[in-house]
């Protein structure tokens, strides 16, 4: 049991029990808890026979354990699905099938974390892949037969892991579809953040180590703990007041300006607009992105310096290290070469314990700056009451959190022989 | 040599360090982690006070205008007024009799879930505790605000009816905008409860596990003390000072997520004074550099948590010390 293999294989297994344990609870706090999506959402007054029917095509009138299995099934699910050719569909979005083509499709549905990167281009065959073209903003089918129609004589149920369906009044398509449009968004936010995290973390906390009891030392101390203190949006407010609109350096909402969006290949707007050569995008995407990834990087960067002074301070009292000073290398080289590259394993485990904490910070940090990510959607979707949406993004964070933890960790065993289980 | 260092530092080198040796020439120095204490204590007195007599302090009534719309701070108006003419420096100073007691009950509910769960966790053991540890350990790795916004986003309207039916129960007529905040104050209280539950018990139950294998515990049981016992006389005083610590340092969170929580616009219903829902109301008004309204309100949100955070920290280099740096 000492290997590296099986350690890996263990630390994945015991994913699988966290995320039911996540999925479930989201679960019920969504459904238990008191509060009915569908008469959150209706207008008062609407009739009642409409509701029921909404909330009997969402699967909403079925016993809670039914529901639960239901949503279990449209996470993780291996489906084969038939169209009848002659059934009519009721839609109230727009007719997906057209009536007389029988058709018999298969389908493996990914387990939702991939499942951004593979979506139904074509609902009717359900294959796509994505990146590739735009995803389409048409409402996608939510069927709502009419009432009364018997559960077998129903045409094909929309079988493919969809997370929930958005239940709005203007969307009603699968919530993956928008997870896959927001998420690139909050993805570069989140690169960037780290990269300030980790330039301005280490940075400080390394010279913090290696100054020690200097001014700067104890500058950066207070800061450490100070930028921790702070709610992450006001950072970014008082970020936005002074250099967007005190200065007028910066723009201050949103991801791009108008009309200079790029042609969307990764959805990362850098990325896209690099590739295409697409130079005045790019600028204005920087611009863009520099203040809201200063604010969600500079808020947790205070704990990277507290962790790197300590780690430091501790290796430079090592043996090695004296050797190395022994050795007549330059202090210099000694701190920044030889003691910081030690306090990284440490550090990667941080990255790994905050992203939580990244993740939450870039919820507010994109409703600060009006960031068109899985924040500002969360935020958005809020307003509509649409839980299905919550749901679907709470648990694709939940997956998201999961996998960067198991991540961290196998690295983390594969630098750190000690390691095991 | 190394003691020495250890109760006095060394000051800095340079000028700086040279002032700072002669003003702390002849003063006793106690550790970093008392003054860093005192100073956490000496800010949240402060508070204590401010919320305390915020209706004796404040100029205005935080919820009624009080003169033109958009007024800079100045003699008058000490932090300027809002969009609708209110006085900024007296909803800042109400705020905290909002806030703190929200952040102080979700912390105490949170306290009085995790506290038991945690020692009955690490005191049992086996299946029990491979259980409860999984699930607590589940909602910890999570991004609590996330899990707060959908408890809080579906709780919303519905606890009004909650509220309403057990203040019927207590026989108090609850109603108008009173229901509206109560019901609004509860639904964040306890989503905030809910997501901190899993920091006491990870610290309840790790103190437990640590402690339950001492001599003395042993000796108590071979003289035939019960279980309960056991746990409540020789494990439980022992997680005391860790809960002080981590309940300091919990506020300083709640406060936190509370505040996110109405930044997103899922507080306290309006007019009520919340430094969150100010921050977001004042939002609209950056582009035109209307600084004041998200100046103060933020500094103020910063001023309490690094009160708490400073206490929590300083109380646990003071309590549970190790050998760490100074």
């Amino acid at each position: 049991m000492r290997s590296l293999r099986a350690y890996i294989i263990t630390r994945t297994l015991l994913t699988i029990p966290m995320l039911f344990v996540l999925v479930t609870l989201v679960f019920l706090v969504l459904r238990i808890m008191p509060g009915d999506p569908v008469e959150a959402l209706i207008r008062p007054g609407a009739p009642r026979e409409y509701i029921e029917q909404i909330r009997h095509s969402l699967g909403l009138d079925k016993p809670i354990p039914e529901q639960y299995l239901d949503y279990l099934g449209r996470l993780l699910s291996l489906e084969i699905w038939i169209a009848p050719a002659d059934q009519e569909v009721t839609p109230v979005a727009e007719v997906l099938l057209p009536p007389g083509e029988p058709r018999l499709a298969f389908r493996f549905a990914p387990p939702v974390f991939f499942q951004f990167l593979l979506l139904p281009e074509d609902p009717r065959l359900g294959l796509g892949i994505w990146p590739g073209r735009p995803l389409s903003r048409n409402s996608y089918l939510v069927q709502f037969p009419t009432p009364g129609t018997p559960a077998e004589s129903l045409p094909l149920q929309v079988g493919f892991v969809d997370m929930g369906t958005s239940i709005s009044p203007v969307r009603g398509r699968p919530v993956a579809w928008d997870i896959a449009e927001k998420f690139p968004a909050t993805l570069e936010l989140a690169i960037c953040s780290i990269i300030v995290t980790m330039l301005v973390g280490v940075s400080t906390g390394a010279y913090s180590a290696h100054k020690r009891r200097s001014v700067a030392d104890y500058t950066f101390r207070i800061y450490s703990i100070a930028i921790w203190a702070m709610p992450v949006f006001w950072l970014g407010l008082m970020l936005q007041l002074i250099l967007g609109v005190g200065l007028n350096l910066l723009p201050v909402y949103g991801r791009i300006d108008t009309g200079l969006d790029p042609e969307r290949i990764t959805g990362l707007y850098l990325v896209d607009s690099l590739v295409t050569l697409n130079l005045p995008s790019f600028m204005d995407a920087l611009k863009h992105l520099i203040l809201p990834s200063l604010t969600l990087g500079l808020y947790l960067s205070g704990i990277f310096t507290r962790l790197t002074r300590a780690n430091m301070l501790g290796t430079l009292q090592q043996d090695f290290i004296i050797a190395a000073r022994a050795r007549g290398i330059p202090e210099r080289v000694v701190v920044y070469k030889h003691a910081l590259k030690n306090a990284f394993i440490p550090i990667l485990t941080m990255i790994g314990l905050q992203f939580a904490a990244l993740l939450a910070g870039a919820v507010l940090t994109e409703t600060t700056f009006s960031w068109p990510g899985m924040g500002s959607f969360i935020v958005e979707r809020i307003g509509y009451r649409d839980f299905a949406s919550i749901q679907g993004a709470v648990v694709f964070f939940a997956f998201l959190v999961a996998s960067v933890s198991l991540m961290v960790d196998i690295i983390y065993a594969r630098l750190d022989p000690r390691i095991r289980y | 040599m190394e003691l020495e260092q250890i109760i006095k530092p060394e000051p800095p080198p340079g000028l700086a360090g040279r002032l700072v040796a002669w003003w702390m020439r002849g003063v006793k120095w106690y550790g970093a982690e008392w003054y860093i204490t005192i100073a956490g204590a000496i800010i949240l007195l402060f508070i204590l006070f401010i919320t305390l007599a915020a209706p004796a302090l404040a100029p205005y009534d935080p919820v009624v205008e009080a003169g033109p719309t958009f007024e800079p701070p100045g003699p008058t108006y000490l932090m300027g007024t809002d969009n609708l003419g209110r006085d900024v420096f007296s909803r800042v100073l109400h705020g905290s009799r909002v806030v703190l007691p929200l952040a102080f009950i979700s912390a105490l509910f949170a306290l009085f879930i995790g506290l038991p769960v945690g020692l009955i966790s690490g005191f049992a053991g086996g299946k029990t505790d491979r259980v409860l540890s999984l699930i607590m350990d589940s909602v910890y790795s999570f991004p609590g605000l996330l899990l707060a916004i959908a408890m809080v986003a579906v709780m919303g309207p519905q606890s009004q009816k909650v509220i309403k039916s057990s203040a019927a129960g207590m026989g108090i007529e609850v109603s108008g905008d009173a229901l509206v905040v109560l019901s609004a104050a509860m639904s964040i209280a306890v989503a905030i409860a809910i997501v901190y539950v899993p920091t006491y018990f990870r610290m309840v139950r790790g103190q437990v596990l640590s402690v339950k294998e001492e001599l003395y515990v042993e000796a108590a049981r071979s003289l035939g003390a019960r279980s309960w016992t056991i746990l409540w006389q020789y494990i439980f005083p022992n997680v005391i000072p860790s809960i002080v610590v981590v309940f300091s340092l919990n506020v300083a969170d709640a406060i936190l997520t509370e505040a996110g929580l109405s930044f997103l616009g899922l507080g306290l219903p309006p007019p009520t004074p919340d430094w969150g829902v100010d921050l977001n109301r004042g939002k609209a008004f950056l582009p035109q550099g209307r600084w004041w309204m998200i100046t103060f309100p933020g500094l103020m949100i910063v001023f309490v948590t690094l009160g708490f955070s400073m206490l929590g920290e300083g109380l646990n280099e003071i309590l549970n010390p190790r050998l760490t740096e100074k």
